[in-house]
């Protein structure tokens, strides 16, 4: 039973930011940016009160810059922007990935291309938060559907990036980030909370990437003895550059591996009649997955045998299971507050004789269920 | 008894990939040199590069040491000390790491007066990729990318550094060793965020395109352009055409350094 203290009337952004908290954050830079900038306002009263630091830097290149450097440091480090500050976190993103720094970059979305629609609500950086640093890269995305959720899954993102030393993408959309709805705030260790592998062996034997540990090499911080070096060339075990093509590759296919071989532990989704063996399947992530719950309750009063897969994880996309709830389907359905992005990996995945078909909009309003199930009455 | 530079150096990255001749490894020495004279150990020292021929420095010393982005050091070197203010952070780079790509950053992290230093290795060049414009590249100047001639003024390194607010800002030459040790010495006492020019060359990306082809022609260069500020003040206007000054242009003790501040803060916010 919760007490009634627990409970607190707010919104996803400060849910965002109260449970990063909860999952151990030490340091948060940012830049002011609509539909994010309530979590950096928040950090900002709170983390000096609670013993870290609250930094508002120069631009969007800067705070990822300072929170890679602050996770080298051994705090739990966060930013939070949106699209167009996405796009320029981009570069430090990568070298997140190459460096194996583990931190979490918050996207409340708004509308784009360019500065596009600040207030309004959107889901477009779906391909941004998968391929928006250049190279092959390791990428986690983790999506919310609720203001409570922003707390749990923002904690989850955070024992993510730890576990596997990576950076996870918190994807949120503006009318989360910007709804007020009762959130329970856990009781302190009642939610598990992760932090990075550390050395085990003396400075003279540590190497930040050595391979012998598995995929999740042990990281140390700066300051502690262990004198390693960091570099966002191509590098060997000991983290200094390598020209050796060998190296480039099992490193990378190394980066690649430690996501796609946990991809169980990694994945989450939620389903709704899933093994009712459905014929109709709305597949979606984010404030959208709210009017797909609607959508598929009143599909179903009205006698069409509809589910819903909601996808917690985006990134890696879940494959497996999309193909197993999509198996008898003969309609597969992805609302999606942009013009058609998370359908490409639905219709690579999705059973071939299912018809894959798209609701979208981007017209500053949510996806509302009759448009849901109104396209469902059309298509079948 | 002679400098034990090997006691700092990860030996096993030698050689570096710097041209002979070329003025970093002047640099490099005085920095190591002040480094001992501060005493400080080396798992408390952080060495922080961005992208160029400067930016290789901290894979050649035994510290704590990060390799980072093009122009955005200075970002990760303010996450480095805001979480662990008792580390010495000291962020190593080129004009056009620091001054172009960097150039924000560089004004910021003046303006803050997070306590860091910066040494800036000044070759009027971007060397690593190939002798391009940058900067600080003199007006007129041919480089690969302006075969007939620099269109743009040169930027003042210590001009901005001091605009933007830094508490300390020096500039010396690689010729000029014992002065270039004792200001990073100083730079790294001062409580706040320091700046040294390192006034330097390129002979190989800039100088042979604009008749200066040879190192010791550069480090001649080197010591006869560089004036001590008090000399530079008494020359008359006519005779200072051309000429470079150098000292320590401002030593400020008074603004409060801002993990200082930030540690005032903690303490209020908590209550």
């Amino acid at each position: 039973m919760s007490k009634k203290s627990d409970l607190k009337f707010m919104s996803g952004n400060e849910a965002c930011a109260e449970g990063a908290l909860y999952a151990g954050l030490t340091f948060f830079a940012g830049y002011p940016i609509t539909p994010s900038s309530e979590i950096a306002e928040y950090l900002s009263a709170q983390l000096p009160k609670r013993g870290g630091v609250f930094i508002q830097m120069e631009d969007e290149i800067a705070s990822m810059g300072a929170v890679i450097g602050a996770s080298l440091t051994g705090a739990k480090s966060m930013t939070a922007t949106s699209g167009p500050g996405f796009s320029l976190k981009q570069e430090h993103i990568g070298f997140a990935c190459i460096a194996e720094v583990p931190c979490v970059v918050v996207n409340v979305q708004r509308g784009g291309p360019s500065t596009g629609f600040p207030t309004g609500p959107s889901q477009s950086d779906v391909m941004q938060a998968r391929w928006g640093t250049h190279g092959d890269h390791p990428v986690i995305a983790v999506s919310p559907t609720t203001v409570e959720e922003c707390f749990t899954e923002v904690v989850r993102a955070f024992n993510l990036a730890e576990k596997y030393r990576n950076p996870v993408i918190f994807l949120m959309d503006e009318i989360i980030g910007h709804m007020r709805e009762k959130v329970r705030i856990p009781e302190p260790g009642e939610l598990e909370i992760l932090s990075r592998p550390r050395p085990t062996v003396p400075p003279e034997k540590y190497k930040p990437y050595d391979e012998s540990f598995g995929d999740i090499p042990p990281m140390a911080a700066y300051g502690e003895g262990y004198r390693f070096h960091v570099t966002g060339l191509n590098h060997d075990e000991t983290g200094f550059p390598t020209n050796n093509g060998k190296i480039i590759q099992r490193t990378e296919e190394r980066l690649l591996r430690k996501i796609e071989a946990n991809k169980e532990d990694i994945i989450k989704v939620v389903d709704m009649y899933a093994d009712d063996s459905p014929e109709v399947v709305v597949i979606t992530f984010g404030a959208t997955v709210r009017s797909a719950r609607a959508a598929v309750r009143t599909l179903r009063d009205t006698g069409v045998k509809a589910a819903l897969l909601a996808l917690y994880t985006v990134w890696p996309f879940p494959e497996t299971q999309v193909r197993e709830v999509t198996e008898k389907a003969k309609l597969v359905v992805v609302p999606e507050l942009n013009l058609g992005q998370l359908i490409y990996e639905v219709e690579r995945c999705a059973s071939a004789d299912a018809k894959v078909v798209g609701v979208n909009k981007i017209n500053t309003e949510p996806i509302t269920p009759v448009e849901i199930i109104n396209k469902v009455k059309e298509e079948l | 008894m002679a400098f034990d530079y090997e006691y700092y150096l990860r030996q096993d990255k030698m050689p570096h990939i710097w041209c002979p001749g070329c003025g970093l490894g002047v640099m490099l020495k005085s920095m190591l040199r002040a480094v001992h004279g501060m005493g400080w150990k080396k798992d408390d020292v952080v060495v922080v590069s961005g992208i160029g021929c400067t930016g290789r420095i901290p894979g050649y010393v035994d510290f704590n040491t990060l390799h980072t982005t093009h122009g955005r050091a200075l970002t990760f070197a303010i996450g480095i000390k805001m979480v662990k203010p008792h580390l010495n952070v000291i962020v190593v780079g080129g004009d056009g790491d620091m001054l172009a790509i960097g150039g924000n950053h560089f004004i910021h992290a003046a303006r803050r007066n997070v306590d860091i230093t910066a040494i800036v290795y000044n070759n009027e060049i971007y060397g690593m990729t190939g002798g391009q414009v940058s900067p600080t590249t003199p007006h007129g100047w041919r480089t690969t990318t302006t075969p007939y001639g620099n269109l743009e003024p040169r930027m003042d390194i210590v001009e901005i550094a001091m605009g933007a607010g830094a508490t300390f800002v020096a500039r010396s030459t690689v010729y000029h060793t014992g002065q270039l040790e004792d200001y990073i010495k100083k730079a790294f006492e001062h409580k706040g965020f320091s700046v040294v020019e390192v006034l330097g060359h390129c002979h190989t990306g800039l100088g042979r395109r604009n008749k200066r082809p040879s190192a010791v022609q550069n480090f001649q260069w080197e010591k006869t352009v560089a004036i001590p500020l008090k000399a530079m003040e008494k020359l008359p206007p006519e005779k200072r055409e051309g000429k470079i000054p150098m000292g320590i242009f401002r030593d400020d003790k008074e603004k409060v350094e801002y993990t200082e501040i930030y540690k005032e803060l903690m303490k209020k916010a908590a209550g």
